[in-house]
């Protein structure tokens, strides 16, 4: 057993654990964070994608003590007092959910996308998430959301410093 | 639990590792960026008994450029050499390589380095090694000593590294100036194993080819180097590419059958990717340098 200090959504966990525990065995079994579902276990589906130190990694793809000492961000840590997060807003209002069991994989992945490229084209939204597979084959409205979300996000970044140098 | 039982080694320093390897022998395995390594755990195709795991190893995570090489350390991502400038500047290549590499989040784990060490012939970042010349560093219990790119794949991966010797860094070749390049590949999905791929390296002087070369993924054992120079020397850059070119990549290739493509329509479709391939050398928006 080797124990880690780990922080997930803000919370920091210190756990003793076997060194093979897959990242996303531990998030959901020790922790606690089932929003974080397994897909494929084999780095295929991207349905356990989660952000490590702020990247997008597949969780099932990750061991646990290499998340030793650093920070965790799952799919059950971006809404901010029981608001939703623009992403998964955008996701609520796009529709671009249908069974649901790829979305969180999803939206971590879109955020990863934006951060890198905050105003990204169809094409790249489509090769940003290309890693991730919905078997309900709901891509179409993923993209939109991931669009709408990309294009109020810029706004709201870019507006605020426009208002105030207007005052 | 996916993987079988490990223990789990966090050296600090590259002697550290080394030391660590020395003791473990053959039952050791170095974990990068695990983008390979662990999904091979997980289906227990392979059950190492010590995982050598180097993510806290100081000193690895750099990328260097000089006027030869771009050096790449052993802990550096695919991603942050995707986004490095600098290397993207020195050798376009890398970057027109590195998109093909897997997935988003895969590249944002993977290394580079751990790429090319695992030797899969399916691995892009091989066949760019040996295109450019480039150059393994690795480290051992007895020193350091280089290994040239084309003397370090031995067959699907199997490489000339010993057990107890460690992958520090891996230069690659920076062209000289005029050379265009690209790399194409073809994949049943975005982001799976290409059936096949070709990364091509063009030497332009004034409107002549002067020198051409390629490197393959997917379609020969290890990445080898195709002279087109015998095809293409002085011939113009700018005209359509001669069938002779073709003859000669699908004579150069090796294939193999498998559930997704046959030998002959791999074969096939490695001549037609370099033809596409050094089409797009002459095209900046197809990501020629």
């Amino acid at each position: 057993m080797t124990r880690v200090h780990v922080t997930v959504d803000g919370v920091q966990y210190s756990d003793d654990i076997e060194p093979r525990m897959l990242l996303v065995h531990y998030l959901r079994e020790v922790v606690g964070k089932v929003g974080t579902v397994i897909g494929c276990d084999t780095s295929n589906c991207g349905a356990c994608t989660v952000h490590l130190d702020g990247a997008s990694v597949k969780s099932c793809n990750v061991l646990a003590v290499q998340a030793d000492g650093h920070e965790v961000t799952t799919i059950e840590g971006i809404a901010v007092d029981g608001e939703l997060h623009p992403m998964q807003q955008a996701f609520h209002e796009h529709h671009a959910l249908q069974c649901g069991y790829c979305t969180p994989g999803m939206i971590m992945q879109a955020l990863d996308l934006v951060r890198e490229n905050p105003t990204p084209s169809e094409e790249e939204i489509r090769l940003g998430l290309e890693g991730n597979l919905c078997r309900c084959t709901g891509y179409q409205n993923i993209v939109k959301a991931v669009a709408a979300c990309a294009s109020t996000m810029e706004t709201s970044t870019t507006a605020r410093p426009e208002r105030s140098a207007a005052r | 639990m996916k993987p079988g039982p490990f223990v789990h080694h966090a050296p600090r320093t590259v002697d550290e590792a080394v030391a660590v390897l020395a003791q473990v022998g053959h039952d050791g395995k170095v974990l990068a960026g695990g983008q390979s390594l662990i999904p091979v755990l997980n289906m227990r195709l392979a059950s190492p008994g010590h995982l050598v795991d180097i993510n806290g190893v100081a000193g690895l995570a750099g990328v260097d450029v000089d006027d030869r090489w771009v050096r790449v350390g052993a802990l550096v991502r695919h991603a942050g050499l995707e986004r490095h400038a600098g290397a993207g500047a020195a050798l376009p290549l890398l970057r027109q390589a590195l998109r093909n590499v897997a997935h988003p989040a895969i590249r944002n784990r993977g290394t580079t380095v751990g790429s090319i060490t695992h030797a899969d012939p399916a691995g892009e970042m091989p066949a760019v090694a040996v295109l450019t010349g480039g150059v393994v560093e690795a480290v051992g219990p007895d020193g350091r000593r280089e290994i040239a790119a084309c003397d370090f794949f031995e067959g699907p991966l199997e490489t000339t590294l010993a057990d107890d010797e460690l992958v520090e860094a891996v230069r690659f070749g920076r062209f000289p100036s005029g050379t265009l390049t690209a790399f194409v590949e073809s994949a049943r999905r975005s982001g799976d194993y290409a059936l096949a791929g070709v990364a091509v390296a063009v030497e332009v002087e004034d409107g002549l080819v002067r020198a051409a070369r390629a490197s393959f993924v997917s379609v020969t054992p290890v990445p080898t180097l195709l002279d087109l120079g015998p095809v293409l020397a002085g011939t113009e850059a700018a005209a359509p590419v001669p069938d002779e070119l073709l003859d000669l990549v699908r004579a150069h290739v090796d294939p193999e059958s498998d559930i997704h493509a046959g030998a002959d329509y791999r074969r096939m479709l490695a001549a037609e990717l370099t033809r596409r391939a050094l089409a797009a050398t002459r095209s900046r928006d197809e990501g020629a340098a």
